[in-house]
């Protein structure tokens, strides 16, 4: 079954839902879906329906990249680990040294993206450094 | 008779000729008409090109989209209706690409990152696919594919988790 297929109704949802620059492409057997979300929540709604089509995303068929458009310098986002605090670091790699942490779901801002994956933001109590930006949801 | 016959046919085959040599004539003048009318319109993709012959319309070139395809087909048979005969699309459309993270020493350098807090799971990186072996909780599944979906690569390999 061409994945485009096995997959229509997770690019359905993600064409109807105001995706920038959404691309979708079948690549050497991986359907790559890239693009930016309006907001966490529509972002969150494409990975409920992934996960709908392939239980725990075990067939590793598709690669999906999807940011969120609200995630920008100057707003605020929410820490979404699962229990622990998030640490926030000199600079932006895990063999960082910490500087600080933020509470689960704590709301902090955020101040300039280093790269995909790391964020420099600031705490509620004035610290700054690096958290890893897949524990932050734009907030708003 | 005989003659007769002779004479009607080369009559014949004279005013056939030049039926054939006038419409041919004709037809020269509105091909490189139509073909400068289509061409206007089509200029604005650059890579298609526009041949015109007895009135049969030709497009070649590439886009990158089916839908730039079949928009410029249709905007070509519009110019001209009644003068078109038909319209080859021999437009082909690019096939598109994403950029993948090819680089597995950067990769693997990234996965250490996005891992960090799954100390249950081992994750190794080679030609851009990201292998993951170990134990993990069902509810953190999704956010480890995240983190390593997001890093760019070919394929995310999680099949031999072992899913608590």
């Amino acid at each position: 079954m061409a994945l485009t297929t096995k997959y229509q109704a997770l690019i359905d949802i993600a064409e109807a839902s105001n995706i920038q620059d959404l691309q979708v492409v079948e690549q050497e057997g991986v359907l790559h879906i890239r693009g930016t979300a309006p907001n966490a929540d529509v972002k969150n709604k494409l990975w409920d329906v992934y996960n709908q089509l392939d239980p725990n995303f075990l067939s590793g068929d598709v690669v999906m990249h999807v940011d969120v458009s609200t995630a920008v310098e100057g707003s605020r986002a929410r820490v979404i680990t699962q229990n622990s605090n998030l640490n926030i670091r000199k600079g932006p790699g895990t063999d960082q040294p910490i500087v600080g942490k933020a509470a689960k779901d704590e709301i902090i801002i955020l101040i300039s993206r280093a790269n995909d994956q790391w964020w420099l933001v600031r705490t509620q109590d004035g610290e700054e450094g690096y958290c890893y930006a897949q524990y932050l949801e734009p907030v708003g | 008779m005989t003659m007769t016959l002779k004479n009607v046919i080369s009559v014949l085959a004279i005013s056939c000729s030049l039926a054939i040599a006038t419409v041919s004539c004709k037809s020269k003048v509105s091909d490189a008409d139509l073909k400068s009318r289509i061409e206007s319109i089509v200029t604005s993709t650059p890579g298609v090109t526009v041949d015109v012959k007895e009135g049969v319309v030709t497009l070649s070139g590439t886009v990158n989209s089916e839908a730039e395809r079949e928009a410029i087909e249709n905007s070509a048979k519009a110019v001209d209706s009644k003068n078109i005969k038909s319209v080859v699309n021999n437009i082909t459309v690019n096939a598109p690409t994403v950029e993948i993270n090819t680089d597995d020493a950067d990769l693997a350098a990234k996965v250490v990152d996005a891992t960090k807090d799954f100390p249950t799971v081992k994750a190794t990186v080679k030609d851009g696919i990201i292998t993951v072996t170990g134990t993990l909780e069902q509810s953190r599944v999704q956010v480890l594919k995240q983190s390593l979906d997001a890093l760019s690569p070919k394929k995310v390999d999680i099949a031999a988790i072992e899913i608590k």
